[in-house]
């Protein structure tokens, strides 16, 4: 496992949740604060392994919902089940892929706030929900959806310029020479 | 095929999350205090930054534009001034007037200024967080306002910050009373919560008397009644004629006075 990539993830998470709370630029521009937890979780799930997706799915929901009004806890599983679908099937997805990333992340997005608003309600939670809540669900899925392939260049970035580069093995070796043809 | 590694985490996560929603109130807010400690120091660094660039900008004002701005600070001072003055006069006239009728002494407000440090980054919660706590003397249901008028009423205090419930959100109601010009009376009602589903500057007005007719313009503050906020606190003006609702009594929608969206201090009222 490589630990700085989770750590660099974690440490993400806990910066992606003090500019939520912070900058009202999207917020003020767009009238939805977009949540950059899911477009995280995705990379992790194609990324990490099963601990670290964890991990950041239980320290980002427990940050999350400490800079909120949500009851402590809510936000952990609307960021872990996305999760820990793509992880379960992430043989079957092609990783590097714009398209992919794209779609991932947005139904991350998309998915996450329902789940949160749902579990509210099972909880007799009472959000301020109306009208503009429908557009907020799109800002938060669009933003999601924009914001996970630069997640991907990000750590991609970050683990190129701070990792050791695995050696490529080959069956060629320099010193033995090869002999072709009869003798 | 899930395997058993697998199973075993999803089965953890949610144990963890019903074992962490199950906790009691006390030791949840306990465990978010203990959280929100670590965004202390990030806090402390975006509010000395937002200094840093106030004051870069400061600098890069020519001399003209600030000797402007101080003539016209100084003009408004000199009006705030008079201002005060007459409201001294008509103050020393009403508790003259007060003692005459042996009414009780009307107090003035005491407050605080706080800075308004994050929002709730769900967007499903009308809350922002100042940084005033307990140490500052903060506790809940303080009233919180602007120079424009209500914003909402502290709903729980940590030992350097507080979140601040605004005006709209169920959890804030407050008891309002419409001024009727030429009536020594007004109409009497409670802001509910938010009005437009898609502007969260309109709050509802309801409970009112089912033969109230309000029209547009009117002013509306805070009646006193609850002894959360005090009277007399703008809260906003009706936009449209009230209406009878379905249940029997009648509702108003009201534009709030206070920018809600665009808050960067607010002042808490502690007396």
């Amino acid at each position: 496992m490589n630990w700085l990539n989770s750590i660099l993830i974690l440490l993400v998470a806990f910066l992606a949740v003090f500019m939520e709370s912070v900058f009202d630029g999207a917020r003020n521009l767009l009238g939805a604060q977009i949540d950059l937890l899911p477009a995280l979780m995705v990379y992790a799930s194609l990324s990490s392994g099963l601990l670290t997706v964890t991990a950041v799915a239980v320290a980002g929901g427990l940050l999350f919902d400490t800079l909120s009004s949500n009851p402590l806890g809510i936000s952990i599983l609307p960021l872990f089940l996305p999760a820990y679908i793509i992880y379960v099937r992430r043989g079957l997805i092609l990783r590097e892929q714009f398209y992919a990333q794209i779609v991932l992340g947005l139904l991350a997005s998309a998915f996450a706030p329902l789940l949160a608003l749902l579990m509210l309600s099972v909880t007799k939670q009472s959000p301020v929900l109306g009208w503009d809540s429908v557009w907020q669900w799109i800002v938060m899925s669009v933003g999601g959806a924009i914001l996970t392939p630069f997640c991907f260049w990000l750590f991609d970035g970050l683990n190129h310029a701070l990792n050791y580069r695995p050696v490529v093995e080959s069956s060629f070796r320099l010193d033995r020479q090869i002999k072709r043809g009869r003798q | 095929m899930l395997k058993r590694p697998h199973l075993i985490a999803l089965g953890l996560v949610v144990l963890l999350t019903l074992i962490v929603l199950n906790l009691p109130h006390h030791a949840t807010n306990q465990i978010k205090l203990a959280i929100g400690s670590l965004f202390l120091p990030l806090f402390g660094l975006s509010k000395s930054s937002q200094q840093i660039i106030g004051h870069a900008s400061d600098t890069l004002l020519p001399r003209s534009e600030l000797l402007r701005q101080n003539e016209q600070l100084r003009r408004a001072n000199q009006e705030l001034q008079f201002r005060a003055t007459q409201a001294e006069a008509v103050q020393r006239e009403n508790d003259q007037f007060r003692a005459l009728f042996g009414w009780q002494k009307q107090s003035l407000w005491k407050v605080r200024l706080a800075s308004v440090i994050a929002r709730d980054p769900a967007n499903w919660w009308h809350i922002i967080r100042i940084d005033l706590g307990t140490r500052d003397g903060m506790r809940p249901d303080l009233p919180v306002i602007t120079s424009a008028g209500l914003v909402g009423k502290i709903s729980t205090v940590g030992l350097t910050d507080s979140q601040v419930v605004l005006i709209g959100n169920p959890d804030c109601k407050v008891a309002a009373i419409v001024e009727k010009p030429g009536e020594r009376n007004g109409e009497s009602g409670v802001i509910t919560g938010v009005s437009s589903p898609l502007d969260n500057t309109l709050v509802t007005l309801s409970f009112l008397s089912s033969n109230s007719s309000l029209k547009p313009g009117e002013f509306v503050r805070t009646w006193g009644e609850g002894k959360i906020f005090p009277p007399g606190i703008p809260i906003g003006q009706v936009v449209e004629d009230s209406h009878l609702s379905e249940l029997g009594y009648t509702e108003a929608r009201v534009k709030l006075a206070a920018d809600l969206g665009a808050l960067e201090e607010v002042w808490v009222i502690i007396q």
